[in-house]
Parts: structure tokens; C-alpha cells; sequence
């Protein structure tokens, strides 16, 4: 019994599902958070299979890059996030009304 | 046939842990959780023999944005449920379809993709992290420098952001409060 690409393909869309799913029915900005942290781990895990199963390493690079956005993407969100508590005392998205778009 | 348990043992874990972050109601299992299924997927890195990205995952995730994360729920009532409201179904609908086509664009790319070849090829002489230090600093070396003022950018941006003022309490004052501090609060800090 062989690991081929498709099973990994498989499991990356099976786990950018998940992250998919938390991205629909939270609504808590910190979970959200979390379900956007799966949906790019999900594609890091699909860009480290082509790149071993192709034996290239543009997808590992292109993994590096995708880390290092995830983590700047923390940063400035958790820093706005603190700002935003700060003010109001809630997470939630749908009290984000206050431009009333 | 070792790598295969290694595989489905990883997966099985790493879905768990995933869909438990996903599902669960508290803040504090729901990291928790999601800090397992980080290192999970480091498995699948070693696994596949990308040493370095392995590591990077485990360094960067579990150790720099889990204590983030850690640090930004001090601010926040974590132990308060997460209260959740259904969406909207026709949102929900529109987003499934275009998951599964998605899904479907990920599927056919391995067929399309036959007859490619590779642009840096994988040379089994040497190291995983070798070949990786000579392609990113040379193809990839401007888009490592942009990473590199992408994530000095978004440090500063983190330390404006959530280390000013960490002494005062924003909820607790008026709008017009906020909107005077900038000025109210320079010369008090040249005071002392």
C-alpha cells in the first residue's frame, strides 16, 4: 500500500473543508482567526505534496511564503482585535456595524 | 507500509484536532486543540521529506502565533461559551458550491499537470534544508526580502496597535475621551 498524491490532496481538502466550515458558522472574531490559521495550514500541506511528488521545490518555497504571511496576518490582527475589545468590550462580528455597511 | 500507518495515523489525528477547533464551544480547547494539530502537521512535512519546512512549521506555529494567540486571549473573556447564530442559508449554499468546484479545480491539476517539468529539481545529494537555502537566495531572494519588510511592517504595526495606552481601560470611557487622549495624554507622560 503506496501514499500517493491523491491521498494527500484528499487530506488537504478534507482539512481546507473543516477551516471552511469554521469560517461559515463562527462568529466569534478569535475563531474566525483559527479557522483562517486551518485554511492556510490545509494548503501548506497540498503545496509540500506536489512539491515532494513533482521533486520540485518551487512548493516548498511557495509554503515558506504562505507562513510567513500567516504569521504577519496574526500580528496585525490580534493587535486590532485588542483595540477593538479595548473599545467596545465584544468580539462578535455581526456588533461590527459601525460604518452601517 | 511505514509511512502509510504514519500517514493515516496523522491524518486521523490531525482532522480531530482540527474539527474539535472548528466545533468546540470553549476558547481554551479550541487552541489547545489547534496547537496539536499544528504539530500534526508537521508529521506530514517530515513525512514527506521537506525536513526544514517541518521544523519551520513547528518554530513559527506552535512557538510564535500559539503565544500570540495565548497573549491575545488574556485580553479577551475566554471563559464565556461562544455563542454562535445560524447564517444566512443562501450564503452558506453559494460558498458549499464553490468549495466543490474548488475541491474539483484541486483534483483535476495532477492530470493537467503531467506534462510538466520541474524548474528546481529536487537533488537527492543534497540536504532538504541545503537545496532550500540555495533556491531561496537566489531564484526567491526578492520575494524573501518583501517577506522580510512584510513581517517588520506588521511587528511595528503589532506594537502600535495593541502596546499603546495598555494602561488604560478603552471600554470604560466615552468616545469624545478617546478622541482627546492623543493630546490629553503627552504632556502627563512628560511629567514623570
Amino acid at each position: 500500500m503506496e501514499i500517493t498524491l491523491t491521498h494527500y490532496l484528499v487530506l488537504s481538502s478534507v482539512l481546507f473543508a473543516i477551516g471552511l466550515i469554521g469560517v461559515m458558522r463562527r462568529k466569534n472574531l478569535l475563531m474566525l482567526f483559527f479557522a483562517t490559521e486551518i485554511l492556510l495550514n490545509a494548503t501548506n500541506v497540498a503545496f509540500a505534496a506536489i512539491s515532494h511528488y513533482m521533486g520540485d521545490l518551487s512548493g516548498q518555497m511557495f509554503a515558506f511564503f504562505i507562513i510567513a504571511i500567516a504569521a504577519s496576518e496574526v500580528a496585525i490582527g490580534l493587535g486590532l482585535l485588542i483595540v477593538w475589545y479595548k473599545r467596545t468590550g465584544k468580539i462578535d462580528l455581526d456588533q461590527m456595524n459601525s460604518m452601517r455597511g | 507500509m511505514f509511512e502509510a500507518i504514519a500517514f493515516y495515523l496523522f491524518a486521523a489525528l490531525t482532522i480531530v484536532m482540527f474539527t474539535i477547533t472548528v466545533m468546540t464551544s470553549q476558547a481554551l480547547y479550541a487552541i489547545t486543540a489547534m496547537a496539536a494539530g499544528m504539530i500534526f502537521i508537521s508529521a506530514f512535512f517530515f513525512i514527506l521529506g521537506a525536513d526544514f519546512l517541518g521544523a519551520i512549521q513547528i518554530i513559527v506555529y506552535t512557538g510564535a502565533v500559539m503565544a500570540l494567540y495565548a497573549f491575545g486571549m488574556m485580553f479577551f473573556d475566554t471563559t464565556r461559551n461562544v455563542v454562535e447564530k445560524r447564517t444566512n442559508p443562501q450564503i452558506v449554499f453559494v460558498l458549499g458550491v464553490l468549495a466543490a468546484v474548488m475541491v474539483v479545480a484541486i483534483f483535476v491539476a495532477p492530470i493537467v499537470s503531467n506534462n510538466i517539468q520541474a524548474l528546481y529539481p529536487i537533488d537527492a545529494a543534497i540536504g532538504n534544508t541545503q537545496a532550500i537555502g540555495m533556491v531561496l537566495f537566489t531564484k526567491y531572494l526578492v520575494p524573501f526580502e518583501l517577506a522580510a519588510v512584510m513581517l517588520l511592517v506588521a511587528m511595528i504595526g503589532g506594537i502600535v496597535l495593541a502596546g499603546k495606552k495598555m494602561d488604560k481601560s478603552l471600554t470604560l470611557m466615552a468616545e469624545e475621551d478617546i478622541g482627546s487622549m492623543d493630546d490629553s495624554i503627552e504632556p502627563q507622560a512628560g511629567g514623570h
